[in-house]
């Protein structure tokens, strides 16, 4: 019992040509996406510190990453930081640990005050996660101690009898190389991270013989310890 | 016996499509329940870097979506294209070049993300070596695609290639704007977009490739197959040209909810739930049109089973639509986010709409195009109840931790303290956790028991030598 029914104007001509529906498709297809992007790259109160600018670092791009004092403000991650998250990347962590707390009473209890878009600026890719089989990263550090750290990606359940975590003993193994964080540091420069040239030059010292339980550890301790957030303050709207 | 289409389309690429397309939803399965019962028991990892959890979970989601799921997309447009356009693929080399190409990601893929190599987004980690060619593959394609219908012989392009059209564009557009990043070097880069605009950007596509490859590519099959396999018309043409443009214009929007109380700033994640919940109209209307189609002939469900999987298909195509919009309720979502909910959903849309819809055309179109009867009817029943009931347990298993887990974060006790540690809500989940696992195994038994049919199938057809004789039969007339 079909009730088709003859199409008429714009849908009968694209219904009769190619072009005409792959043009109609592609502008119809677009348009959300345009939408819902490109304002973020424009408006101000997309990130927190455009009102509030003493939550980031002021030596960013002028003084080295080792002036950083833990408090200071945001900052780029230092090199063995980038180790650290370089091997968070690679070993998938972001699929079941989140690093984004939301505004809610119980979330503020468990991990700490919500986070911002600007403590996440640096972040490339970004690492909120979709997911918490885990529980919240995003301030973890100084949670723990780097003992703790270790014996918990050495074999969580030593730790936590309840997680479902794997162990993670080749990170004890394998050395980072200081050489390819330099490299990928560059990288990340070209995409918008404001390191400067000493920045380059400790990463070549602070990773030298340093393993990737190190680097990991490095990494875990520093989230959410650059900024102090004034619980007073309203960031976000 | 097709001897008409044999020598006049293109069936040799449906073909292999087809096959791989099985052989593919038996492996992303089978590392799906491994995954699985790694978190039902965590031993399973064996301490391996190649085996552990992080690195095997987008082993299986590219396993799915891009294995299984693009080459049942190809097979299913290729074969679909040329009979609705009555004319044969624009190039037969081309064509080879596209599935060589597809196969080849997928090998690459196989092998790059157990070491580790990843840009971490999800539904897009391989890197960028292997994003350029998946681009060049895309387009071939695409463009393949459309010059078939360039050439056509009716005047009206039909519904299904309307939708194959639509996914094949937005998939293009995301693909390239998601994975943009700077090299570091040959298996590593970093997203040229940071932080929230990198998020908005990731579940962009992260929605649409649940959107436009999992929903718009599979309604291409579903208006096409279903129509066929029952021997009726489409319901209603005036459906599904709402159906279609609304579902073009309207997803789009969606990913935003996937953000919802995250640092993104509040307008983007409502404007995204706002058009959600609008979404579950064209959804419905789409759902309607398929189920409906079968109206004055619902007897064929008793007798033919690859109609059940269709109709089953759209059954859960109607309740992942309704549950998704309600999930992107600010309310609901600040409940859901982060559980094992949106795992139940996703599965739900997965298994019970992707995968069964695309396991009923394929079963079609092999007998189609192996010009000979499935090897075992019996068994096809015998699947279709595998994946229902395998797809039922996975999605309730899910749903029962999800709600568990969040309520259980958010409880207080009297003292105004929270009630349960993280670690006691991981505790929790463990008895769920092993139901989803059994409830994957039965769907994987099922898509074996498929593999085993296809693989009788052709074997069958070959030692008949029917694909032989099609190719060489003399046509009656020299029409059409």
């Amino acid at each position: 019992m079909s009730t088709k029914t003859e199409s008429k104007g714009l849908q009968k001509w694209a219904e009769t040509n190619i072009w005409a529906l792959v043009l109609m498709t592609a502008i119809v297809v677009s348009i959300g996406g345009i939408v819902e992007i490109v304002p973020l790259f424009h408006m101000k109160n997309t990130f927190e510190h455009n009102k509030y600018p003493e939550i980031v670092w002021d030596g960013i791009g002028k003084r080295p990453l080792s002036e950083w004092k833990p408090g200071d403000g945001i900052r780029p991650n230092r090199p063995l930081e980038v180790a650290g998250r370089d091997i968070y990347i690679r070993e998938g962590c972001y699929l079941c640990h989140s690093q984004m707390i939301r505004p809610f009473r119980d979330e503020k209890e468990r991990y700490g005050h919500y986070s911002l878009a600007s403590e996440s600026m640096f972040d490339h890719p970004f690492q909120w996660g979709s997911k918490r089989t885990g529980p919240d990263l995003a301030r973890v550090g100084g949670k723990y101690s780097d003992m703790w750290h270790r014996k918990h990606m050495r074999a969580p359940r030593s730790v936590v009898p309840e997680s479902v975590m794997p162990n993670y003993p080749w990170l004890d193994e394998n050395m980072v190389d200081p050489e390819e964080i330099e490299t990928n540091m560059r990288g990340l420069a070209k995409v918008g991270v404001p390191y400067i040239e000493a920045d380059f030059a400790a990463a070549l010292v602070e990773t030298k013989d340093k393993t990737e339980m190190d680097a990991i550890v490095a990494y875990l301790q520093v989230l959410g310890t650059m900024v102090k957030l004034d619980d007073s303050k309203a960031y976000r709207e | 016996m097709d001897a008409t289409a044999e020598q006049k389309y293109n069936l040799d690429v449906v073909r292999w499509f087809a096959v791989m397309a099985v052989v593919y939803l038996v492996v992303g399965a089978l590392v799906g329940v491994y995954i699985a019962s790694q978190l039902a028991w965590p031993v399973l990892n064996f301490d391996s870097p190649y085996l552990s959890f992080g690195r095997l979970r987008p082993v299986h989601t590219n396993a799915v979506i891009f294995a299984f799921g693009g080459c049942t997309l190809m097979a299913t447009a290729f074969y679909s294209v040329q009979r609705t356009c009555g004319v044969r693929l624009w190039s037969d080399k081309m064509a080879w070049f596209t599935f060589w190409g597809w196969n080849l990601v997928i090998v690459l893929a196989v092998i790059t993300l157990p070491l580790g190599l990843t840009q971490s987004k999800e539904y897009a980690e391989l890197e960028w070596p292997i994003d350029i060619l998946i681009a060049v593959v895309w387009v071939s394609y695409m463009f393949n695609f459309v010059m078939t219908i360039a050439n056509r012989k009716s005047s009206h392009i039909y519904v299904s290639n309307w939708f194959f059209l639509s996914m094949m564009i937005m998939i293009t557009y995301l693909h390239v704007v998601n994975s943009l990043a700077i090299p570091v070097s040959m298996f590593k880069s970093y997203s040229i977009f940071a932080g929230v605009q990198d998020a908005m950007i990731q579940w962009w596509w992260g929605h649409n490739a649940v959107g436009f490859y999992l929903t718009a590519g599979f309604l291409g099959i579903m208006y096409y197959f279903l129509p066929k396999q029952a021997n009726r018309p489409v319901y209603s043409y005036r459906l599904s040209v709402i159906h279609f443009w609304a579902l073009s214009f309207g997803y789009v929007w969606l990913g935003a909810h996937h953000l919802q109380y995250t640092a993104l700033p509040d307008w983007t994640g409502s404007l995204g739930a706002a058009i959600s919940l609008a979404m579950i109209i064209p959804s419905w209307g789409g759902a309607l049109n398929g189920m409906m189609t079968l109206s004055g002939a619902w007897d064929k469900l008793r007798t033919d089973y690859v109609l059940r999987f269709m109709i089953m298909s759209l059954a859960f195509y109607a309740m992942s639509t309704f549950e998704g919009p309600v999930m992107s309720i600010k309310t609901v979502n600040a409940l859901s986010h982060y559980t094992d909910w949106t795992i139940g959903h996703v599965h739900s849309g997965a298994l019970g709409w992707v995968a069964m819809i695309g396991i009923g055309a394929l079963y079609h179109l092999i007998t189609r195009c192996f010009h000979t009867e499935m090897y075992s009817v019996k068994l096809i029943n015998l699947h279709f109840w595998a994946a229902t009931i395998g797809t039922v347990i996975y999605v309730v298993a899910m749903w029962v931790s999800g709600i568990m887990q969040g309520l259980m974060w958010r409880a207080y006790d009297d003292y105004g303290t929270l009630a349960y540690t993280f670690a006691e809500s991981v505790e929790a989940m463990h008895p769920y956790y092993a139901m989803r696992a059994v409830g994957g195994a039965i769907f994987l038994f099922g898509a074996m028991v498929m593999l085993y049919n296809i693989i009788m199938t052709v074997r069958q057809s070959m030692a008949e030598g029917r694909v032989e004789q099609a190719r060489t039969a003399p046509l009656a007339t020299a029409t059409a």
